[in-house]
């Protein structure tokens, strides 16, 4: 408990966490008004299309939490943390869960605030959230956050330097899993197992799979299964490795 | 206490660290000297667990570092005083330290006291000074009240006021009964704050002595005479089977003190113009001792130029 205290008073001791978790939640909501707003009997609004642009909040928590850890390498407090704490596997996990905590909070707040802000501009379309599956796709945007935080926070522990693990993640998240359908013959079958299209198989936005392998749940637990793999390999090259 | 059991270090293929074996007292300001470059950082990085050997243990009280529960109430250390987040204020870098290891929230207050930064707690640590920054590390250190402390070079880059107030703070953890192990590359630093010397080169034990003892052997006592009647004076001199050196108008004496060169001279009726005591540098000392050891040696000596000394571009 009083690690993750600890790790409470470092999240929050700096400025960059605040700017961040106010960037990510103000720019899908932002983008979220602009798309209902305009949206004009081309576009049927429903409960989905409200998290289109969650995405983009999600990639700025990625940013949040890959920094969390990388500017301590940065400044080398990761040496003080281990040195508090020299169960590193017991550090770096109060870690992770604070900035996943936090993560979806963050997620909670894109959710929910894009649903209302869609409710405001258009009254007249169904959004009602009258269906689990409805349901899913607002309030799962908590978890996904929180699991794409503790993918994030893998990585940055794995990379150590902000700008390699910032640029990894978001090249990766934003271009490479689509760009890979690119590749003959295969391109198609890899695109399908990728971690973030699976995400995007639990919210029920972006490119639809054919033929999808899971149910949405189970599209989560994979793309936990993905994000909680990364974790570990980052924990035990930590534990092993001089600070 | 704290016991270095044949510990080694190797990055691929250098060895930072050779068989080093060594032990601090407890209750005493042990300094740890050595040049740059000599393996003493890497050294405290493995007594706290943050290196980990490539051979060999560091224990603290018998117990490795990664043992210890709450090990800030062991242990405390200041190795570098920039390890801080420049944006956050000093107060809650210490609060999350403190934090972790379930110290109460009212010794992060005593701390800053104690090292005289309380009217700075609030100010974000990257816009401390080199002094406040040690401060702030020193804070950090005695926030478990531990009885072993470490620092590593904790007066480098630091103003006379700085150096004098970690000295004196070195003494009075010392008087508290604390077991203090500091390095340094100065050992005129050292002769004034350690009572005991761990010296190493390159690495490897160089010694393992009382600061006392390690001065005494290090530096040669000799006394400077000078006399208009030199030549009677070392041929008196001579029979009592010292050694005797010209420099210059005078005579460098070793193995005889002042007052018995004194007497010699009234007995044999020398006028004496100059009769001074002559201690050997500690620097040349230590240049000495550690002088094959150097990691990085300059290419060229002392007042030796190279023969082929070209111009550039010709």
């Amino acid at each position: 408990m009083s690690l993750l205290t600890a790790e409470r008073i470092k999240l929050f001791s700096t400025r960059s966490p605040w700017w961040c978790g106010l960037a990510a939640v103000v720019l899908p909501i932002g983008f979220t008004a602009l798309l209902v707003g305009q949206a004009n009997g081309g576009l049927e609004v429903g409960v989905t299309t409200t998290q289109a642009t969650a995405n983009l909040g999600r990639s700025v928590v990625m940013v949040l939490a890959a920094l969390a850890v990388t500017t301590e390498y940065r400044f080398s407090t990761i040496r003080s943390t281990f040195q508090a704490t020299p169960n590193r596997i017991a550090a770096l996990l109060a870690k992770t869960a604070v900035v996943a905590a936090l993560a979806g909070v963050l997620g909670e707040l894109v959710a929910f605030g894009s649903w209302g802000v869609s409710r405001l501009l258009k009254p007249s379309a169904d959004l009602a959230l009258d269906s689990a599956d409805d349901w899913r796709s607002v309030a799962g945007e908590g978890l996904v956050f929180a699991l794409a935080a503790v993918l994030a926070l893998g990585v940055g522990i794995l990379v150590r330097q902000t700008a390699g693990a910032v640029a990894l993640l978001l090249v990766y998240s934003l271009l490479v899993e689509n760009l890979i359908q690119l590749i003959p013959t295969a391109g198609e079958d890899i695109h399908r197992w990728m971690p973030f299209v699976a995400a995007d198989q639990f919210i029920g936005v972006g490119q639809r799979i054919p033929d999808p392998a899971f149910g949405p749940w189970g599209y989560l637990v994979y793309f936990a299964g993905i994000s909680l793999v990364v974790l570990a390999a980052a924990l035990v090259t930590a534990n092993r490795r001089d600070a | 206490m704290i016991e270095a059991v044949g510990l080694t270090k190797r990055y691929g293929k250098t060895l930072a660290v050779d068989n080093l074996s060594f032990t601090v007292p407890t209750g005493r300001v042990t300094g740890f000297l050595g040049p740059n470059g000599a393996g003493k950082s890497t050294t405290m990085r493995m007594i706290l667990g943050l290196d980990t050997p490539s051979g060999g243990s560091a224990l603290i009280d018998g117990k490795r570092y990664r043992d210890l529960h709450q090990p800030l109430r062991t242990v405390g250390a200041l190795l570098d005083a920039k390890w801080v987040h420049p944006n956050r204020s000093a107060r809650a870098h210490l609060a999350w330290m403190a934090k972790s290891n379930r110290l109460p929230a009212k010794r992060v207050d005593e701390v800053l006291d104690i090292v005289g930064l309380s009217a700075v707690a609030g100010k974000r640590a990257g816009g401390f000074s080199l002094g406040m920054s040690q401060r702030l590390g020193i804070a950090a250190a005695l926030l478990g009240d531990p009885q072993v402390l470490l620092f590593d070079e904790p007066v480098n880059g630091l103003d006379p006021e700085g150096i004098l107030w970690i000295r004196k703070f070195m003494h009075r953890l010392a008087d508290e009964g604390r077991t203090v192990f500091v390095s340094s590359h100065l050992l005129s630093e050292m002769a004034l704050t350690a009572q005991e010397l761990v010296v190493i080169g390159r690495g490897k034990l160089i010694s393992q002595s009382s600061t006392e003892d390690f001065v005494s052997q290090a530096t040669e006592n000799t006394v400077r005479v000078r006399s208009p009647q030199l030549g009677a004076l070392r041929t008196a001199l001579g029979r009592t089977g010292v050694s005797i050196r010209d420099e210059g108008e005078s005579l460098i004496v070793s193995g005889m003190d002042c007052a018995d060169i004194g007497e010699l001279a009234a007995q044999t009726g020398t006028v004496l113009h100059e009769l001074s005591p002559q201690r050997g540098s500690l620097e040349e000392a230590f240049m000495q001792l550690t002088g094959d050891s150097v990691e990085y040696h300059t290419e060229i000596a002392e007042g030796q130029v190279p023969a082929t000394l070209v111009p550039a571009g010709k």
